[in-house]
């Protein structure tokens, strides 16, 4: 990631925002995405009055109808409502994307702007560290710690999030670094204010660009991530469902009733796909001369 | 200079190596449960000499040098599951297996990824410009378990022309290789492509299209050796990419590798067998 174009002062912060977002409105495609993950995220959290019937009432008399009237996705092998849980599961599939990329973000940030601030001997520790572990396949250790300890959804979204922070720290440090020997950073220090505030008052906020851009592709590798999890039988636990969940039980069903495997993916890939060209259009909106990654 | 980056390198990668060994080590012994707390109840007397047979009963420390001992050995103990069948068994079982299924499906993927980008290269926006860029487009959006089950659906289910599951012969192979390479098939057909376009512009082409080449020669003549270079650097992450989606493409195929040994014995607790495998994972990703 190169330095912003704009390391403004902050009093004309603004302005990055505002031309950002000229930029964005040109891009159709980003737009349209975004539009599609407003009305998903709408229509995810008032699913209770959406959606006509529970996700875990079971129709014993209907199950593994096709899509009709009164099941318009169908339903699955035990009678449930298929629409109803595809809502359910798109909530918990984003609440852990959101979640472990905000646990991603907050480690990766004062990681890297720590890094970068101190700069040196420390610098070079700190990222020889993150170099290390880059080379370390996170999703073995998340496989192990959810045989282990449970499934839990805390442990779920923490052990997710932790397998992300290390190139968002590398991006803010590269910002920091490109900061700090910047005049308002300087008159900040000449004017004797303490340096954990530097950071956080003057220097976080100045990185905030790259950081939303990453955040935004981080959340569909997180989702993803956890519908793999799911697709093993280790993420979420029933009666709960995520979309990894839901797809397993249709892969197993596959041949019998398609609607079971066609719907979750449909939603996910859809989900997936929206939150990758919103991230491209953020990162060409925010960062115009910036680089591919 | 290239030797002292190698062992800079492994420097590096041996403390790493063995912090991995004690947290995985610790991390599985910690947690709850254990490898002879089954469903079924063991007397007492059975399950003691059981914990003996394995060095159950000594104190945790023991347990880890003694693994460490032998792991410097080559030796990563016995099953705990697997009566009578040590790791390195299963090991030299499995990993041919997923060897193989790693670098057929790395084939399929530079075969269709390359020719794709390519032919996109050399008539851009045309129907060959828009299909494969269409198709690396899904092949980025849709997860090996919604593709893999997919392509079962279509020639295995429907058209009945490739078997859904197993590995002995070839015809066993194509299904979970291509599952497993179709995601890496469409980045590196985008990535050939954008590669090839940048080329086009560059006067040592202007100078080949000079000489009276046609666009088919300067494409492979020339323009392929510098556009695939974004592929080339490619092909470390794809690699391991390719080791992690291993877990999900046996298990949906029922592939004798290592990938469904690691999750089988993941659940069953069979603690020297997760550490096996995690330990070959992480050896084959630091190199």
């Amino acid at each position: 990631m190169s330095e912003l174009s704009t390391a403004v002062p902050s009093s004309q912060g603004v302005s990055l925002w505002d031309d950002a977002w000229a930029r964005l409105k040109k891009n159709r495609l980003a737009l349209l995405a975004a539009t599609f993950l407003i009305l998903e995220v709408l229509i995810f959290f008032l699913a209770p009055l959406i959606a006509p019937h529970s996700y875990e009432v079971q129709d014993l008399e209907r199950t593994m109808t096709g899509p009709s009237w009164r099941h318009w996705f169908g339903t699955d092998t035990l009678g449930r409502d298929l629409f109803a849980r595809v809502l359910y599961g798109g909530r918990v599939s984003l609440t852990v994307g959101i979640l472990a990329s905000m646990v991603s973000a907050i480690v990766g940030v004062i990681y890297g702007s720590i890094s970068g601030f101190l700069g040196g001997r420390w610098d070079n520790l700190m990222m020889r560290v993150v170099d290390v572990l880059y080379a370390l396949p996170f999703i073995f250790l998340v496989i192990i710690l959810m045989v282990y300890f449970g499934r839990n959804f805390m442990l779920l979204f923490v052990a997710l999030g932790l397998t992300q922070w290390l190139t968002m720290a590398r991006i803010v440090r590269g910002q920091v670094l490109s900061l700090r020997h910047k005049e308002f950073i300087e008159a900040a220090t000449v004017l004797g204010i303490q340096r954990k505030w530097i950071i956080f008052r003057h220097l976080i906020p100045n990185t905030l660009g790259p950081v939303i851009v990453y955040l935004t592709l981080t959340v569909p590798a997180v989702i993803l991530e956890e519908a793999f999890l799911s697709y093993l039988g280790l993420g979420i636990q029933a009666p709960l469902a995520s979309w990894g969940t839901l797809i397993k039980e249709g892969v197993d069903v596959m041949d019998l009733a398609p609607w079971m495997l066609f719907f979750p993916a449909l939603f996910l890939s859809a989900t997936l796909f929206s939150l990758n060209f919103l991230g491209d259009g953020l990162r060409d909106a925010l960062d115009p001369k910036g680089a591919k990654d | 200079m290239r030797l002292t980056y190698l062992l800079k390198r492994l420097a590096v990668m041996i403390p790493v190596f063995f912090f991995v060994v004690t947290l995985v080590f610790f991390m599985i012994r910690f947690a709850p449960g254990g490898p002879f707390s089954s469903e079924k109840s063991v007397s007492p007397a059975i399950l003691k000499n059981l914990e003996m047979k394995y060095h159950m009963d000594e104190p945790l420390v023991r347990q880890y040098l003694r693994y460490l001992k032998d792991l410097l050995k080559g030796d990563l103990g016995p099953s705990f599951k697997h009566a009578n069948r040590t790791v390195n068994e299963i090991i030299a079982e499995a990993l041919p297996v997923s060897v193989e299924l790693g670098l057929l499906a790395l084939m399929w993927a530079l075969v269709i990824g390359i020719t794709s980008g390519g032919l996109a290269a050399l008539k851009p926006n045309s129907p060959f410009d828009y299909i494969p860029m269409t198709f690396s487009l899904l092949g980025i959006c849709f997860p090996t378990f919604v593709v893999g089950p997919i392509l079962v659906l279509i020639f295995g289910v429907w058209l009945e022309w490739l078997p859904v599951a197993g590995w002995d012969t070839w015809a066993d192979r194509v299904l979970p290789s291509l599952t497993l390479g179709f995601a890496y098939a469409a980045y590196i057909s985008r990535l050939t492509r954008g590669g090839l376009m940048e080329m086009r512009v560059q006067d040592f082409i202007r100078t080949a299209r000079a000489k009276g080449l046609t666009e088919t020669q300067i494409l492979t003549q020339h323009a392929l050796k510098g556009g695939l270079l974004p592929v080339i650097s490619y092909l470390g992450p794809a690699l391991a990419g390719i080791i992690t989606g291993a877990l999900v493409t046996e298990t949906i195929f029922n592939i004798p590798g290592l990938g469904r040994f690691f999750i089988e014995s993941a659940v069953n607790r069979d603690y020297t067998v997760v550490m096996g495998t995690a330990l070959l994972f992480f050896a084959h990703l630091c190199l």
